[in-house]
């Protein structure tokens, strides 16, 4: 490997690194603000100047400079603190000083930089330049004036997101970031830029002027909007969840988070659940906890174990899963189901509803053939990754389902399943990329095998993945889907699927956790809705007990690769609300048939002692799905594969409960839809 | 005999304009002379050629021509490569490539095809500053004939399949530097690339590029034709070749002229420019090679020679020999308080010194020009200077601060002079001039 | 240069003429397949061309027309200074050069009559036959001082003869462009001492070369193996 030294000390590199990663090597910080290793290099803020021999006189841009053999790095040189100094004075001659009113104040890398390494007083008597106020939509709040000019967010908006929907404009010191007159970033992905600006310029409009960082608790946890499991940091004050932002997990989310996952926090205090309700003369009333569980109790034990049931929603946690499914068996009921949507998925080994690949494998793959899926709606932060694959060349995608704009290019190959079946018989067009293909992926979304003919869509996949060899990804959109699938959350013996407990006459009670994604007009059952919001499901019930949404809860997902992650409570539950699987220990109580676990602890244990997979935090298998015991063979239906997302803001009761979700969703709908209201 | 070049050895005849710039007079004048000759030797030999001649680049950084060719790829491989020649001619003095654009061109478009040649190129772009409406009209004509006489294009008589495409700016003197050029070239903003990589490995869509200015590919044919030792008989070691010159300012006849290197600035002005306006004692500084290299004196201008030594000796430069001349009765700093403003008005905003240090430079010498400065303003200034110079992506900020640096290398104490007389008489307090104007 | 904004008052489309269409498409052909952006400049000249100026509209018909992001024809009608991103006069666009060179040879008295005949610089005159900008350096120092007008330099300028070439334009009348006092191009004035040698261009020089100086022996076919 080839040898550097950095004020001195020698170090080694691998080759193609750059001055800047040498430097940090050998524990130097180098200041930056343009720089940003997930994105294109700019060179543009030079503050990463640093004294390079050989080479010119002069400071060289540490960030775009390609590190050579034997190269002698100075960071702490005369030369190298002047140049500092000096980019130091540039930036701030026109960057106000507004601080105190500034939401970037306590985490602003201009702030600290000009501590560390700038002048103690300014020599520029004139007068500072303003920036006319842009607008970026509802979720980025600009003062431009305060724009350093460094253009981060145009490069991820360019790159990573892929809707070139901010620039720079104008030239000289009049060089202003702007979107297209002020219209709002369309991307999924747009709050990320809010992290990325180094100033106060691009900050969260939602958040604005809402605490300081330093007020804030900061509780490491993971995301619940889609099934990736982004890690996030929640900051909370109080009782309130203020903010929400990305943590880094390379494996995973690397350090995006969609703007559902960032903007959907302030529905975590609307339309909560704060006291059991109980349905009387058709109108909810609040009761006490313990009217509600001997109601419920009441309900549950004088019915018959056939002619009761359970439906598990999509945001739940693992344990809540776990403590419903313990609960059903023991009264001896088979009806169980996490299916909401029907999902012909569930029977036979893990691999075959993972996402097998992984995410991170997904810079691996050569060829993608997508089925009724949408990532950019499913798993916005996923798609990032797989068009990033896509930029670096020679990923060909092929798409059977509704076509719409990926941010990446792709063939269509049909809109039918039927394109499935020809697929898996042709010899030309797609059929031949595959054939030559080294690492293809096939990924099949969660629109695509619910419906009536799920089954045999799934069947007609994996019968093109296995004519192929490509591997079997599913694109979960239910952060709690994949656990219950892990968990046997399923029918048992004889039960009932989610489907069949809502018709007409199935049940005599149903219990809902946290299932809000069904329609529930035709049951006739009492139904008993344990959950945070109150949604479709809360609506529905005749019995509410109220619940944690996942920022109030510890607990364990198990995203869509098979990852289980261990999910913090950042602030406790609202009002009289518990969290979900002390709510079912209580019933169970009630029941007369209490769970054999006392604690969250011996719950994990029970679980992890049923199904050892939950046990293995934080890693991803990465197996291969046998792919002929997947669906069944049969009629895929003529109707076009669309993903399961339609409105991407509005999934999940958190995010519908969201004014700002709500905000993004009028105007992803269109202007149409705004001049009709 | 006027100057030292002799009519016998000047590459542009038709500088002037009074002869058929087509393909015609660019014949009888001795264009496309032995063309194919050229094309039959090697493209190493080319470039081995223009080594010898001592070419050096004449868009102002005076590279070496040959060398330069010598960086592409020695083989064609998946990538094309291309020839860009900048005709963005936006310098402040410099008015020499508009001369051949619309007198000359097919001295032009023959030493791209021999140029092409040798660094192995199919296509060649001419980008032409937007401002050159009527240079590009003709230039675009001259084209057109080349393509009809079978000259250029694709089966033409040379054997050298060669497309040549003209296209153009709008407006921005950045996209003169080579890599903002590239930028504008594929419809960006003309902010300048980080180098490396460089452009003969990557350079326009990514492929390797080499760019050369207009003189220096409009020289090429009439080098080979007359051998590299021609050209290097003229000027100095290190500073061979004719060059055109353009001089504006106070002389009494300004004018675009061939002469040869290392021409001294005296002769040039008073041979070919009817000399400075009141004689040469009323000359008060020249600067020699465009606004972007510092001014010299009246006394220094009195032994330089038009090369790239002597005049980096006097911390100055070359540049495109585009000089400019200031008599006694010029207001200099207020000269380079308009120079400030160019740069201020040219920078692309891209890199934060010079974004944000042109316009305080400017602003500066502003209140340096009318006096209103503080005198503890001028080392500031003279520091913030510094600051940008060395600390860009590309040439601009240096540029900005040199002719800065000129000024006050040679007339600080007219500068001085200038605050202490705007504060006589004046009360010293803030808000003074406020109170006078009322 | 203040900060380059779109005019508030927009039209409500813009369309190509089929002339600019057909010459929108020969600049696309001089570039790379899939390099079309590369034209945007001379797209946005061609809607300078025929629009006067360059509209809002127009820049979403430029982006859609070489399948750009819009947001970067913006950036670029933004960049280019020669773009007018408001109407301009009906008769004359008048861009007087105010750099040094030109400046010490009187660029001064030129934007003085300018202001004096149209008022301030960047705004349509009240008559709306005029717009008067001070621009950067246009390349033609040694004709100093000159304006372009309407795409084309008249050059040696003086505020008199200025004034009437000005007031020739308003009356539709131009005279053709150049300089102003007779120079041949950029020779001295009263014409140049050198270039007088008839030989340069009686033909003496035409005379086929029949070998290079310093030549290598003559190996036919070297250009083309070269291209193999």
């Amino acid at each position: 490997m080839p040898k550097a030294k950095v004020n001195g000390v020698e170090v080694e590199f691998e080759p193609g690194m750059t001055v800047l990663q040498v430097a940090e090597l050998a524990g130097e910080e180098i200041p930056r603000f343009c720089y940003h290793e997930r994105l294109s290099i700019a060179g543009n803020c030079r503050m990463c100047l640093v004294e390079v021999k050989p080479g010119p006189p002069k400071p060289q841009a540490s960030c775009a400079l390609p590190a050579a053999d034997n190269q002698e790095i100075f960071t702490n040189t005369p030369m190298v603190k002047k140049a500092r100094e000096g980019v130091m004075e540039f930036l701030l001659i026109n960057h106000p000083l507004d601080c105190p009113i500034c939401d970037q104040g306590g985490e602003c890398d201009l702030q600290d930089q000009a501590v560390g390494y700038g002048r103690d007083g300014s020599r520029f008597a004139l007068n500072k330049r303003a920036v006319e106020e842009k607008a970026m939509g509802p979720l980025i709040n600009t003062v431009m004036t305060r724009c350093i000019q460094c253009t981060r967010c145009v490069r991820f908006i360019t790159e990573v997101a892929g809707v070139a929907e901010i620039g720079l404009i104008s030239r000289g010191e009049d060089v202003e970031i702007t979107t297209y007159l002020g219209s709002a970033v369309t991307s999924e992905l747009s709050g990320n830029v809010i992290d990325l600006c180094p100033v106060g310029a691009l900050t969260s409009k939602p958040y604005a002027f809402n605490a300081r960082p330093w007020e804030l608790k900061k509780t490491e946890t993971v995301d619940v909007m889609d099934a990736m499991g982004a890690a996030i940091r929640v900051d909370s004050r109080g009782p309130a969840v203020l903010r929400v932002l990305p943590r880094v997990n390379e494996d995973v989310n690397e350090e995006w988070i969609s703007d559902k996952t960032r903007f959907a926090v302030d529905g975590l205090s609307r339309q909560r659940l704060d006291s059991p309700f109980i349905r009387e003369n058709g109108r909810l009333r609040p009761a006490t906890w313990a009217e509600a569980l001997s109601v419920a109790s009441a309900r549950l034990s004088s019915a018959k174990p056939e002619r009761i049931g359970a439906i598990a929603g999509d945001l739940q946690d693992a344990e809540s899963l776990k403590a419903t499914l313990d609960l059903f068996r023991t009264l001896g009921s088979a009806n169980t189901d996490c299916r909401q949507d029907g999902m012909a998925l569930g029977a036979g080994p893990r691999e075959s509803w993972l996402f097998n690949a992984g995410i991170s494998g997904l810079e691996d793959i050569d060829v993608l053939l997508l089925v009724g899926t949408n990532p950019r709606f499913e798993a916005p932060v996923l798609n990032a990754r797989l068009r990033r694959r896509w930029l670096s060349g020679d990923l060909q995608v092929g798409m059977v389902g509704s076509a719409a704009d990926l941010t990446y290019d792709f063939d269509h190959l049909g809109e039918t399943a039927s394109a499935l079946t020809a697929l898996a018989k042709a010899r030309s067009g797609f059929a031949k990329v595959l054939k030559g293909a080294k690492a293809p992926a096939l990924v099949i979304g969660a629109g695509a095998l619910s419906g009536p003919h799920g089954a045999a869509v799934a069947h007609a996949a994996a019968q093109v993945a296995k004519a192929f060899g490509m591997s079997w990804n599913v694109l979960h959109t239910a952060a709690s889907r994949v656990g219950g699938l892990d968990m046997g959350f399923l029918p048992g013996e004889g039960g009932l699927d989610a489907r069949a407990m809502t018709a007409k006459g199935a049940l005599d009670v149903l219990f809902l956790l946290g299932a809000d994604e069904i329609d529930l007009s035709a049951s006739d059952a009492f139904r008993i809705y344990l959950g945070s919001h109150g949604d479709a499901g809360a609506h529905a019930a005749d019995l509410i007990l109220p619940a944690a949404a996942y920022t109030e809860k510890d607990g364990l997902y198990v995203n869509l690769e098979g990852r289980v992650q261990m999910g913090q409570r950042a602030v406790f539950p609202k009002g009289e609300a518990r969290e979900d699987w002390t709510i079912l220990r209580a019933l169970s109580e009630h029941l007369g048939k209490t769970l054999p676990y006392d604690s969250l602890d011996q719950l994990r244990s029970r679980l992890f002692a049923d199904h050892p997979s939950f046990g293995q935090i934080d890693w991803a298998p990465r197996g291969q799905a046998d792919l002929s015991a997947i669906g069944v063979a049969g009629e895929v239906g003529d109707a076009p594969l669309s993903s399961g997302v339609k409105a991407f803001h509005l999934t999940n009761p958190v995010a519908r409960a969201s004014v700002t979700m709500a905000e993004c969703a009028a105007l992803a709908a269109g202007p149409a839809k705004l001049a009709a209201e | 005999m006027v100057g030292i070049l002799e009519d016998k050895d000047r590459i542009f005849t038709n500088l002037y304009g009074l002869h058929d710039w087509g393909l015609e007079g660019a014949k009888r004048r001795g264009a496309w002379n032995g063309t194919r000759l050229m094309l039959e030797q090697t493209p190493e030999w080319l470039c081995d050629q223009i080594k010898a001649s001592g070419l050096r680049g004449r868009g102002g950084a005076g590279f070496s021509t040959g060398l330069k060719w010598t960086f592409m790829p020695k083989a064609e491989g998946e990538r094309p490569h291309y020839l860009v020649i900048n005709a963005d001619e936006s310098e402040p003095g410099t008015c020499k490539d508009r001369e051949i654009l619309r007198n000359d061109p097919h001295l032009l478009i023959e030493g791209a095809l021999i140029a092409s040649y040798a660094i192995r190129a199919h296509t060649c772009y001419i980008y032409i500053r937007g401002e050159y409406v009527h240079e590009r009209e003709r230039l675009e004509a001259a084209i057109k004939q080349a393509y009809e006489a079978k000259l250029i294009g694709k089966g033409n008589l040379h054997g050298w399949d060669f497309d040549v495409f003209v296209t153009h700016g709008g407006g921005a003197y950045i996209c003169g530097d080579e890599t903002a050029l590239m930028e504008s070239l594929e419809g960006k903003k003309g902010q300048p690339r980080l180098k490396p990589p460089f452009p003969a490995g990557a350079g326009i869509y990514g492929c390797p590029t080499t760019i050369n200015n207009v003189e220096s590919i409009s020289v090429v044919g009439t080098i080979l034709r007359r051998g590299a030792g021609w050209f290097s008989g003229f000027g100095r070691p290190n500073n061979t070749g004719t060059k055109l010159m353009a001089i504006s300012g106070h002389v009494n006849k300004p004018c675009v002229v061939e002469e040869t290197m290392s021409i001294p600035l005296k002769q040039l002005l008073e041979d070919h420019c009817g000399g400075v306006r009141g004689g040469w004692g009323n000359l008060k500084a020249v600067i020699p090679g465009g606004s972007s290299v510092r001014m010299i004196p009246a006394h220094e201008a009195e032994t330089a020679l038009m090369d790239f030594d002597s005049l980096s000796a006097l911390k100055s430069g070359l540049g495109t020999a585009a000089v400019i001349v200031m008599d006694q009765s010029t207001d200099i700093v207020r000269a380079i308080a308009r120079l400030s403003y160019f740069y201020k008005h040219e920078s692309c905003g891209q890199c934060t010194p010079c974004r944000e240090g042109t316009g305080w430079m400017w602003r500066v010498m502003e209140r340096m020009a009318t006096g209103e400065a503080d005198m503890k303003e001028i080392d500031m200034l003279l520091d913030v200077a510094s600051q940008i110079e060395g600390h860009t992506i590309c040439g601009l900020g240096d540029a900005a601060a040199w002719p800065i640096q000129g000024l006050f290398r040679h007339f600080r104490h007219e500068v001085e002079a200038r605050i202490t007389n705007y504060r006589a008489g004046k009360p010293h307090v803030q808000g003074a001039s406020l109170q006078a104007a009322e | 240069m203040s900060v380059r904004r779109l005019a508030a008052n927009q039209p409500d489309s813009f369309a190509f003429s089929a002339e600019s269409l057909k010459q929108v498409k020969a600049w696309i052909a001089r570039f790379p397949e899939g390099r079309q952006q590369s034209a945007v400049i001379p797209a946005l000249w061609l809607v300078q061309k025929q629009q006067g100026w360059v509209s809002e509209p127009a820049i979403r018909v430029v982006a859609e027309t070489l399948g750009m992001p819009v947001i970067r024809v913006y950036e670029v009608a933004t960049f280019y200074t020669m773009f007018m991103l408001e109407p301009v006069g009906s008769h004359a666009l008048v861009q007087v050069c105010g750099t040094t060179p030109c400046m010490l040879r009187g660029a001064n008295d030129l934007k003085a009559v300018c202001q004096r005949r149209f008022g301030d610089r960047d705004h349509l005159s009240a008559d709306g036959k005029v717009t008067w900008q001070e621009v950067e350096c246009l390349g033609a120092c040694s004709n100093a001082p000159m304006a372009a007008i309407n795409d084309y330099y008249y050059e040696d300028l003086t505020p008199g003869i200025f004034e009437q070439i000005l007031d020739e334009f308003i009356a539709g009348k131009p005279r053709a462009p150049g300089s102003v006092i007779g120079r041949q191009g950029s020779a001295p004035e009263g014409g140049s001492a050198v270039l007088q040698d008839a030989s340069l261009f009686d033909g003496t020089a035409a005379k086929a070369l029949k070998a290079l100086p310093n030549a290598e022996p003559k190996t036919p076919g070297k250009a083309k193996e070269a291209a193999q």
